[in-house]
């Protein structure tokens, strides 16, 4: 019996080339639609995270690396609370007080603080995906 | 009654999951409690945190610990307890349990609208949020505007744990 790789097996390989764009999909539609029924950032991210997480599983840290690097997972887990952060200060630029979304230049305050909540939530969610993938990269090992 | 046979698998795997000597079927018989967790929240109209221990106590929270597994052994060693220890255990225990049920006996009654939880702010935000917000989804609501420094303090914490995980986990990967 040869050894084979724990990355070589073509069902599971192809059913994660399936599955992922999926999950993916699904996380952004979660995180787009916190605002309307349940879910949110938080939920999103960690979907978004946790699909990206089962790519690695099949592929392997290195394949993983490729398609996210070190760099890119870093920034994303930062760039989500800038994003949040930011839209506090933009509000206090519009005049309002810090996240008050109401003051933000909108045709109505409900039209603001839908947008501004929708901002918020991609950010969220940028920031806990981000995070998770990099526990995982760190925390996980390589199969052999 | 499903409320009972939830609450009783509930017990039933926190059980075999502290009893199991395989720290893998630990691992799942934890995302089991956490899916039927999910269904108590559901039963309890919180949809909404359903979801969170759906997506984040069944999924992401069993691949890192399966992760994190990958790193030691995935067999329990065995260590016996002194009976005398067992005793002062059970003492604790029993104490502590007796304290938390003490405890809710002051709490109002499931549904109870005259609840401090359901007369205080409650009203407003069930009320006005959608004018006031704009997002129809009163749990949104309250999380990304009414509490919006407490989520962004929950996400700036979020990031301050993958910075710690990187200050002391960093290798090449």
């Amino acid at each position: 019996m040869s050894e084979r790789s724990a990355y070589e097996h073509v069902i599971k390989r192809a059913m994660t080339k399936l599955l992922v764009p999926f999950i993916q999909l699904f996380a952004f539609y979660v995180i787009a639609h916190g605002d309307i029924g349940p879910g949110g950032g938080f939920q999103g991210g960690v979907i978004l995270g946790a699909g990206f997480i089962l790519y690695v599983i099949t592929f392997g840290m290195n394949e993983g690396r490729k398609r996210i690097s070190r760099i890119t997972s870093d920034l994303l887990s930062a760039a989500g609370v800038l994003v949040y952060a930011t839209v506090g200060f933009v509000c206090m630029a519009a005049g309002g007080h810090y996240l008050e979304y109401a003051a933000l230049p909108f045709s109505s305050p409900q039209l603001a603080g839908h947008l501004a909540i929708f901002v918020i939530e991609l950010g969220v969610g940028i920031t806990v995906a981000g995070v998770m993938i990099t526990l995982y990269f760190l925390i996980g090992r390589e199969l052999k | 009654m499903i409320d009972f046979a939830l609450l009783f698998f509930l017990v039933v795997c926190a059980v075999a999951a502290i009893q199991m000597r395989d720290l893998l079927s630990s691992i799942m018989l934890l995302g089991i409690y956490s899916f039927i967790m999910a269904v108590v929240w559901t039963r309890l109209n919180a949809v909404d945190v359903a979801f969170t221990e759906a997506s984040v106590g069944a999924g992401i929270t069993t691949i890192l610990l399966i992760a994190a597994l990958s790193r030691t052994r995935r067999m329990e060693t065995k260590q016996c307890v002194p009976p005398a220890n067992l005793l002062i255990y059970g003492t604790v225990i029993l104490l502590t349990s007796a304290v938390l049920l003490y405890g809710t006996l002051d709490m109002p009654t499931y549904g109870d609208p005259g609840a401090p939880a359901h007369s205080h702010v409650a009203p407003r935000y069930l009320e006005k949020s959608y004018e006031e917000v704009g997002v129809p989804n009163v749990v949104t609501a309250v999380l990304a505007s009414y509490r919006g420094y407490d989520t962004l303090g929950e996400t700036t914490v979020i990031f301050g744990a993958g910075i710690c995980v990187i200050l002391l986990l960093r290798r090449k990967i």
